[in-house]
């Protein structure tokens, strides 16, 4: 099963068994990953599961689909790297995925 | 706050208000006995999907999990699930549960959702007549939910259209029968349900608007919905959606005031300050709407609700709300609402309905009160955010799709 990493704003770490085919917000949420509210449960509606991906795996996390970019434009601290993590599915390929979590998610 | 130290905490009702209020008791360090009610087999879930993703066999039970059954093992929250409360004793702070076993309380938080509305119809209890609230509810219909099958939907609310529109999804001939001349008409504007009336009758949903059900026919099956004024449709299944009533009867049996749920102040306190009550069962004031009061069935309800009463058990940050949304997924059309459109004069658009993206900005006077967005995100969480700010834009701005929503957001009053 693939293994995702989720570091906490204060830098705790959660690694984290994620089965394919869930999302990386799901996982971190089965898991009690504080930090990911994920309060629609990933319907794509509050903004609330904001994460920033490790630089070296967006090119295998893939691009911002344009709903997920337009709500990421109303989200605190956006950057490059920025994704609603109800959007990443898990697969083998993502196998070791690092991502951050900002300070808020509101 | 609540008189005397609080160790135990009793949350009656285990849908996502009450799963959310002992974890967020948790997680706001709370230290103390949480015990969790439930009537359902299962530990707390969504619902939202149940009419969507969960109807049309996408994701299974698991997947709806608030959280993995475990965890409230790890975090000693003692859920009691096949459960029923029948009695709540404020004078000693007790609860019993079926069977007799009396629990003693500090803080009692009651989340207790709210029923579907049967069916007043003869008829209404035969087999292949559903009622849709619980994932057994679902799981039944699924069992009929075929390719070919004659489904009739009765009631067009949100829980209808989304029934309607998997349904079409997975090949069933769909008739929808709503007493209203138009669908949603208790939750959106006549511009904004037309579109939506629009979008079912092109995917081949056939509606009976102005239809009054008079009695569903069958022997032992349902075979049929007989309209009043004589018309009657064959059907395999009959799904019905028309509405919720709040669950209050502890709350009345206790003696708490209840007016279209049970009343609460801000802090979703009750009459008696050592109950709480949330979610579905509740109503509240809006702190967005002049502290109106309003009972709201939603997700976004119950995890304030949740909220609100973490902070104020453990005497922690006040809870800022957020501004009320909802959503609704029909084909490929995602539907998010920010604020409560009641009560508005006067609706706007941005962008057209004909690009099946637009959204309806609702004022009264110059206030933004709500937005419906269908397929514009951007315009939902701009509304949503100038509601929660207090903020306004005039309507000719609003108008303006020259401009982006961020832009104008960021220029709003």
């Amino acid at each position: 099963m693939p293994k995702i990493t989720y570091i906490e704003h204060n830098g705790k770490e959660h690694v984290v068994d994620a089965p394919n085919g869930q999302t990386v917000m799901e996982a971190a949420v089965k898991h009690a990953v504080p930090g990911i509210d994920a309060d629609c449960g990933g319907a794509c509606a509050c903004a609330t599961c904001h994460v920033y991906v490790d630089p070296e795996w967006l090119p295998k996390t893939g691009e911002q689909n344009s709903m997920e970019q337009s709500m990421l434009d109303f989200a605190n601290d956006v950057e490059d790297n920025s994704r609603l993590s109800c959007q990443i599915k898990i697969s083998a390929e993502l196998d070791g995925l690092i991502v951050r979590l900002p300070k808020s998610q509101h | 706050m609540s008189t005397g130290e609080i160790r135990r905490v009793i949350i009656i009702g285990a849908g996502q208000a009450g799963g959310e209020t002992a974890q967020r008791l948790r997680q706001a360090g709370f230290e103390g006995e949480i015990t969790l009610i439930g009537e359902e087999p299962v530990a707390p879930y969504q619902r939202p999907p149940l009419s969507k993703a969960y109807l049309k066999g996408d994701i299974d039970i698991d997947r709806l999990m608030l959280r993995p059954a475990s965890i409230y093992a790890d975090e000693r929250i003692a859920l009691l699930t096949k459960t029923r409360a029948v009695w709540i004793d404020r004078a000693n702070r007790k609860v019993r549960v079926e069977g007799g076993r009396e629990l003693p309380y500090d803080a009692l938080v009651l989340a207790t959702g709210a029923k579907p509305r049967k069916l007043p119809l003869v008829g209404a209890d035969l087999d292949g007549v559903f009622l849709f609230r619980t994932a057994a509810d679902v799981d039944r219909v699924r069992e009929r939910f075929v390719s070919g099958a004659k489904l009739i939907v009765i009631g067009a609310g949100y829980i209808g259209l989304e029934v309607a529109a998997v349904a079409r999804q997975c090949g069933l001939d769909v008739t929808v029968i709503e007493t209203a001349v138009r669908p949603l008409a208790r939750v959106t504007s006549p511009e904004v349900a037309g579109f939506f009336l629009d979008e079912h009758t092109r995917q081949g949903v056939r509606f009976v608007l102005g239809g009054q059900p008079a009695l569903i026919k069958g022997q032992d099956t349902a075979t049929g919905v007989g309209l009043t004024d004589g018309a009657e449709l064959p059907t395999d299944l009959v799904i019905s959606g028309i509405g919720v009533t709040p669950d209050v009867a502890l709350a009345e049996q206790c003696g708490l005031t209840v007016n279209n749920g049970i009343v609460t102040d801000r802090f979703c306190r009750t009459s008696d300050p050592n109950v709480f009550a949330i979610g579905d069962c509740a109503a509240r004031p809006m702190v967005h709407y002049e502290t109106r009061m309003a009972r709201l069935e939603s997700v976004h309800n119950a995890v304030e609700g949740a909220k609100i009463v973490a902070a104020t058990l453990t005497g922690g940050k006040e809870h800022t709300e957020e501004a009320p949304w909802f959503w609704s997924d029909q084909y490929d059309l995602k539907l998010q609402i920010a604020g409560l459109f009641h009560g508005y004069d006067h609706v706007v658009f941005r962008g057209v309905m004909a690009d099946r993206a637009f959204a309806a900005f609702y004022y009264r006077g110059e206030r933004l009160i709500a937005v419906d967005a269908v397929n514009r995100p951007a315009e939902y969480l701009g509304a949503k955010l100038l509601i929660q700010t207090n903020r306004t834009l005039p309507p000719n701005v609003i108008e303006d799709m020259s401009r982006p929503m961020k832009e104008l957001v960021a220029s709003a009053r």
